[in-house]
């Protein structure tokens, strides 16, 4: 009970939960065959309620979202890298002598891949958050409770994925909830929901990675090499995440760190931060809280 | 509801005396957190409606509630999207809801530099009157062919332009009623 | 579409998107399917997961290339060359399906001895008048049978009669000028008889060798010369296509506005419905021609149009030289094997949902209450008209020309020069704001206090504001409920037509003049909604129709010509079967199989797979057990399935019909095209189709290519918009010397009124740009997100620099064409603005559909594009060291 590490059978009751909690609940995000249209971009920000991020034209692909943030709690990643021979036949063309000397390209391979919170078994962000504006749902998610996060920004720094981050005009700190609310109401989220390929799948996280483990080998069987899942691992650094993908690329291709570690698995004890934390509420925590509604 | 802020509901004192000794999980969870329902819950009516941008023809569900509309997502049951939606279909409550979206009729007079205002009762009054003189004054009931004069009965004077976002019933008023005042020039983005 | 119509009998998609998770093979061209239709393109990616293969041909590596299993890039416009070389590749190793091919195609009849091929007259079919720029389809004709019946006899006779008369006079060519091919939407062009046919296919003059002599110089190597396709990516395409075809196994097709927006459009489409009839695709479960629409409702506005050629259910609009009694309406096609034959039957039932009591038999039914078509009174032609201030008055309705529209100086001169003008729509678009904000008020070309034109701006409702049917890609209806009342002074176009029609009316109301009886005798009564407006649902049962006794009919079988039956479009009778709104049906679909036919309503008669009769062997059983569909139940006499069978229920496949015999009556047992008038698919149209009875590649009007295939440089009948506002870049120019096209992003809708207006679409594709290969960026100097200005003899606009690999070089032959793309989403309004691709196109447009030509010719330079009065000096500079004449100097 209380595990900062390691692979963990039952989340959700060392988080304290009874024994009759729901199964834990995650996405997995199988990225060979997303088609990069954003709807659960959309599909997020119309749900949660999530403000517009500024209209740059990046120059990143189609990428103009850049990065998961407080006010992008899905993002779309487009790669465009040139196709050298992986083996692959079934994502872009051949490479083609003539073509190659054409148009000085070898052909090229478009990757696409819809980003999010991990949710991890160990979240970094959960362990530092001094106010308890981050706990773990009953669903063995991560989530920011906006009525208590006081925008300390502890947990920016703890998540070994930079997905959580304050949001400027507002202070607090936001992600993804994996629509909290919506679970509660046995819905699926909305991002989940709206994919039209089905490349976010949600469901319960031991399904999912069977799920995953069968298109892994369907793929591997078919010729598709380099298709490996990322953050399937219940043993790896941040003991597997709640939300995983299928790659067809090394992760730092994708923007993703290849060894994830929560920070707090070199930390002494959480129970300073808490000290922290609790003084930090006696002192100035409702001060900080007023004017910060909407 | 209780303000969560309050002292004695902080969720720090409740962990040393619950299972969730961290402070990580059931025992922070505030009170907002625990009544937390999707808004789709609170809706007055789901209305069943059809995604207005391509022509998949995505089925939707908009949410009602206090006659405002507050969540349109897809409809799980139809047979060709399977309650998925692109991002335009997902961005269509703000498509209704858009605060730049205009609700009032606005008028511009020949020359003029600007819109001015103009009640809608008028406005339509004004447009028949148009219609009915534009009309009158270039109507056509022969043209010239080889074979000499033929009946034409029609007007060159009037022409429509039509998006494909409007409904059967409405292309169907349309074109029965400019059919019946001798426009022809009645086009459609389906040619475009 | 015509492509579509000429080939089957009706121009909507074959097939459903549903159906293609059965393919085994899938070739997207003309379509970006992932990124236009994202939520349909599940079905392709359910069939890949089940092993399908998936080709994507196209001039970009699009998203929708990113996951298929080959991208095929091709310039741009040249798709009959590649499309043709596939047919090519099919007729030369006898790889098509010839039990099907003999029995359902005209591949067997023999056409006319005097008919000439392309291949004998340079790129141009027999019949050509190079005057009018049109053919005269005759010599194009089925042969006549050996033992002609007394009607064929008679049929001959009249012919000759007209044949003569057309060397008289020029009615012939009227009736292309209005195009009447369009009215194939549901019912096939008509011809006199069924014909001679050898079903060895030896004869020499039959379908099957024309063709075959047609294509035969569509080779690989000149589809690399010509498209810019290697052979071996040509034989990749071939292998997969004809692996895929045949008893066992089933390939789809999906296009989109990438085939129907060329001066050729049409022809491409008839390509793609060749290859697929040679496969023996058509009418079969995983197979077909999904024709992917690009608006909610593009289908139900040619169904029930709004369309100048065109009334509700594709009948044509009548045409002053040939229509002036209701008899000479329906003559062309009246008594025609199959059920276009009832052509009547449906024209009277329209005539008396419109003026109900008023028409009767003695007064032909109020035929005379339509206004007559004289030629091409199309939108381009229109806009003309208002430029020359012949038209005066302009409804825009849930449209966005200034942006929309090609040549959109065209537009915006045209609006400015009106009466009056009435925009409806969510938001300030640029049609409605040109007059204080457009781009010529920039240049000075236009000035605010010289426009003369009277805008009404009235506020529309949205979808979720109204009830209605909206009728999407697949020819299904589905009906929404309203959720909200609509804000404001916001109407539905139901209540804002409704209610002008009534003030018109009151305002002629007592008028003797014969011109206003269409108006005062309309049938405009409809039960009321709580918001004043007509009960929507009335309108739909309407559009349905009804019987002698007043109750909704369940089928256009039952509809009559003497006037005891009304119908405001035929081909949806039975949307409100049972006084049921058919079109609610909402049944979920894990309640259902995959046919899912209590979903909707699609028309005609429900029917999910067109034709799919041809999914049975002559015989009438399965091709295959894997391919099953609809079969004949020879013990319970009818044909059954998985779908409405298209054809005549109880029909038994050896049934011979009678000598004489005239409308369905006369459709074989082997017949299962039934709107055709021979009951068969067309892969040589013997009329129907302007531009010729086989597709041909043309090049673009504007083409830095020569055509390779023949003498012939463009399509001969294009129809060029003559106007000082439309110039034409020269094809071959060094001074345009690259290709661009224009398109979509997933992210926008077409011109942008709602999609730019939103933050939540806007975020994620902020700024207009332009798409650029590495070699071109190194040709001109371009930097990636840099600023490029992209020139025409129409306009300079400038966008942003994307270099990407993603934009392929093409070489053809020793030299290379660059393309440039260009996605025409922003205008001057909205959250983000930018100059409007749409300015640059040019209007050149195909002669069946007058629908624009996206592709041209341009030049593009690094920085931004002068501003002012320097813009179009700047152009106009561009033009002269081209050598096109300005306006006035023309000859």
């Amino acid at each position: 009970m209380g595990s900062l590490w390691g692979g963990l059978d039952d989340v959700q009751a060392d988080a304290g939960y009874d024994a009759d909690h729901p199964p834990r609940m995650g996405f997995f995000t199988d990225t060979s065959v997303c088609i990069g249209c954003k709807a659960c971009e959309v599909a997020c920000k119309e749900w949660n309620d999530v403000p517009d991020d500024g209209y740059l034209l990046t120059g990143m692909s189609y990428d103009n979202t850049q990065e998961l943030g407080a006010s992008t709690w899905r993002h779309v990643a487009f790669v465009e890298k040139p196709a050298v021979d992986l083996g692959m036949p079934t994502v872009g063309p051949p490479r083609d002598a003539d073509q190659s000397a054409a148009s000085g390209d070898a052909g090229i391979r478009w990757l696409m891949s819809s980003d999010v919170c991990k949710h991890c078994t160990h979240a970094g962000c959960l362990d530092v958050c001094p106010t308890g504006a981050l706990f773990r749902t009953e669903f063995g998610t991560v989530v920011v409770q906006p009525d208590v996060c006081n925008g300390c920004g502890y947990c920016v720094s703890a998540c070994p994925y930079g997905v959580i981050d304050l949001r400027k005009d507002d202070g607090r700190a936001f992600k993804c909830t994996l629509c909290y609310d919506r679970l509660k109401d046995g819905q699926t989220p909305a991002c989940a929901q709206a994919c039209p390929t089905e490349s976010i799948q949600f469901g319960e996280l031991d399904e999912l990675r069977e799920r995953a483990d069968r298109r892994l080998a369907e793929l591997h069987e078919r010729g598709v090499d380099v298709a490996r899942l990322y953050g399937r691992d219940p043993e790896d650094g941040v003991g597997g995440d709640g939300a995983f993908f299928l790659l067809l690329d090394e992760p730092e291709v994708y923007g993703l760190p290849p060894d994830p570690v929560v920070p707090t698995r070199t930390l002494g004890s959480v129970w300073k931060h808490v000290g922290y934390a609790a003084a930090a509420v006696a002192g100035l925590g409702v001060a900080a809280f007023s004017g910060r509604r909407r | 509801m209780a303000d969560p802020r309050t002292f004695l509901g902080w969720p720090l004192l409740r962990q040393v005396t619950g299972a969730d000794r961290l402070g990580r999980g059931h025992a922070a969870r505030s009170e907002r957190s625990d009544r937390l329902t999707p808004r789709t819950a609170s809706a007055d009516r789901v209305v069943d409606s059809v995604c207005p941008f391509c022509a998949v023809g995505c089925a939707q569900k908009v949410f009602v509630k206090d006659g405002e509309v507050i969540q349109i997502e897809g409809n799980p049951a139809s047979p060709i999207s399977r309650g998925r939606l692109c991002p335009k279909g997902s961005a269509s409550k703000q498509l209704v809801t858009s605060p730049t979206r205009v609700t009032k009729v606005r008028y511009r007079r020949p020359y003029a530099t600007d819109w001015e205002d103009l009640d809608r009762d008028t406005a339509i009054d004004m447009i028949a009157d148009r219609v009915v003189e534009t009309r009158r004054k270039y109507w056509e009931w022969e043209a010239d062919g080889p074979d000499g004069r033929r009946r034409t009965r029609r007007t060159l004077g009037i022409a429509s332009l039509g998006g494909a976002t409007l409904d059967n019933e409405e292309n169907y008023l349309m074109k029965k009623l400019y059919t019946a005042m001798g426009a022809i020039q009645i086009e459609n983005q389906a040619r475009i | 579409m015509p492509g579509l119509g000429t080939s089957f009998g009706r121009g909507g998609a074959t097939t459903n998107l549903q159906d293609l998770s059965n393919a085994d093979c899938i070739l997207i061209e003309g379509s970006n399917m992932a990124e236009a239709h994202p939520v349909g393109f599940q079905w392709v990616m359910e069939a890949k997961r089940r092993g399908a293969t998936v080709i994507h041909v196209d001039p970009r590596f699009t998203r929708t290339s990113a996951v298929a299993d080959q991208h095929v890039p091709i310039r741009a416009g040249s798709d009959i060359a590649f499309l043709g070389a596939l047919v090519n590749h099919v007729l030369s190793n006898d790889l098509d399906f010839r039990e099907y091919v003999v029995a359902y195609t005209n591949a067997a009849n023999v056409i006319d001895e005097d008919f000439q091929d392309t291949e004998e007259l340079e790129g141009l079919f027999s019949g050509y008048d190079p005057e009018a720029g049109q053919y005269d389809p005759i010599t194009w004709r089925y042969r006549p049978p050996a033992e002609m019946t007394d009607q064929e006899r008679q049929r001959a006779e009249e012919l000759e009669d007209e044949e003569r008369r057309d060397q008289e006079g020029s009615r012939h060519q009227e009736s292309h000028q209005a195009a009447r091919s369009e009215s194939h939407g549901s019912g096939g062009a008509p011809v006199s008889w069924k014909g001679l046919r050898d079903e060895t296919l030896q004869h020499p003059s039959c379908v099957f060798q024309i063709l075959k002599r047609h294509y035969a110089r569509y080779t690989p190597e000149m589809v690399r010369d010509v498209c810019g396709i290697e052979p071996e990516q040509f034989r990749r395409v071939a292998d997969a296509l004809t692996r895929n075809s045949g008893r066992e196994r089933t390939t789809a097709f999906c296009y989109a506005v990438g085939w129907t927006q060329h001066s050729v459009g049409a022809q491409m489409i008839r390509t793609a419905s060749i290859l697929q009839l040679l496969l023996g695709n058509i009418g079969r479960p995983g197979g077909g021609i999904m024709a992917l629409r690009g608006h909610a409702s593009i289908q139900g506005s040619t169904d029930i149009p709004t369309l100048f050629n065109i009334l509700p259910g594709y009948l044509p609009m009548p045409n002053a030289a040939h229509h002036q009694s209701l008899d000479a309406w329906v003559a062309d096609d009246e008594g025609k094997a199959g059920f276009w034959g009832n052509v009547r039957s449906y024209a009277v039932s329209l005539l008396k949902s419109y003026w109900g009591d008023a028409a009767t038999a003695d007064n032909d039914f109020c035929f005379d209450y339509l206004p007559r078509v004289t030629g091409d009174h199309s939108t381009y032609t229109t806009v003309k008209a208002m430029i020359e201030g012949r038209c005066k008055g302009y409804f825009v309705v849930g449209e966005n020309p200034a942006v929309g529209s090609s040549n959109g100086k065209m537009q915006r001169l045209g609006m400015a020069n009106l009466d009056w003008l009435v925009v409806r729509d969510l938001q300030l678009i640029e049609s409605a704001t040109f007059w204080k904000d457009g781009p010529e008020i920039e240049t000075g070309e236009l000035v605010t206090e010289r426009i003369g034109t009277e805008v009404f701006f009235l506020p529309a409702a949205s979808h979720v504001e109204k009830a209605g049917s909206f009728t999407q890609t697949q020819r299904m209806l589905q009906w929404r409920d309203q959720a909200v009342a609509p804000p404001g002074d916001c109407q539905s176009e139901l209540q804002f037509y409704f209610d002008l029609g009534r003030r018109i009316r009151a305002r002629l109301a007592g008028s003797t003049d014969e011109r206003d009886r269409p108006l005062l005798d309309l049938a405009w009564d409809y039960p009321l909604d709580a918001e004043g407006g007509p009960e929507p649902e009335s309108v739909l049962r309407e559009i349905n129709g009804t019987g002698p006794d007043g109750a909704a009919l369940s089928a256009y079988t039952e509809l009559r010509a003497d006037g005891s039956t009304a119908c405001g479009c035929w081909i949806y009778c039975g949307v409100y079967a049972d006084e049921a709104n058919q079109a609610r049906r909402r049944k979920p679909h894990w309640e259902q199989d995959q046919v899912a036919a209590e979903w909707g309503w699609v028309w005609p008669a429900n029917r999910r797979i067109l034709y799919n009769r041809a999914s049975a062997a002559p015989d009438g059983t399965p091709w295959s057990e894997r391919k099953r569909y609809v079969w004949w139940d020879a013990e319970a006499r009818r044909w059954t399935g998985a779908d409405v069978p298209d054809f005549v229920p109880d029909r038994a496949p050896d049934f011979v019909p009678e000598e004489g015999a005239t409308g369905p009556d006369a459709i074989g047992g082997r017949d299962p095209f039934v709107m055709q008038t021979d009951g068969k698919a067309w892969l040589f149209a013997p009329l129907g189709l302007a531009d010729g009875p086989m597709p041909t590649h043309y090049e673009p009007a504007e083409s830095p290519v020569r055509n390779p295939l023949y003498g012939q440089q463009s399509n001969p009948t294009r129809k060029q918009v003559r106007s000082p506002a439309n110039p034409l870049n020269p094809s071959w120019s060094e001074v345009y010397p690259y290709v661009f096209t224009t398109y979509r992003l997933t992210e926008h809708h077409t011109a942008g009124g709602m999609s730019r207006t939103l933050p939540y679409l806007t975020e994620l594709q902020p700024e207009p740009f332009c798409e650029v290969s590495p070699r071109l960026a190194a040709e001109r100097g371009l930097e990636h997100l840099g600023w490029a200005t992209i020139v025409t003899s129409r306009t300079a606009i400038e966008a942003r620099v994307i270099v990407t690999d993603r934009l392929r070089s093409l070489r053809l032959g020793d030299r290379f064409v660059e393309q440039i793309g260009l996605p025409y989403h922003w205008g001057g309004n909205g959250i983000t603005t930018g100059d409007s691709p749409n300015d640059l196109v040019n209007l050149t447009l195909d002669p069946n559909v007058y629908i624009q030509d996206k592709v041209g010719t341009c030049d593009i330079r690094p920085g931004r594009r002068p501003r002012g009065p320097a813009l179009p000096a700047y152009v106009a500079d561009y033009r002269r060291r081209a050598g096109i004449p300005e306006a006035g100097e023309e000859t």
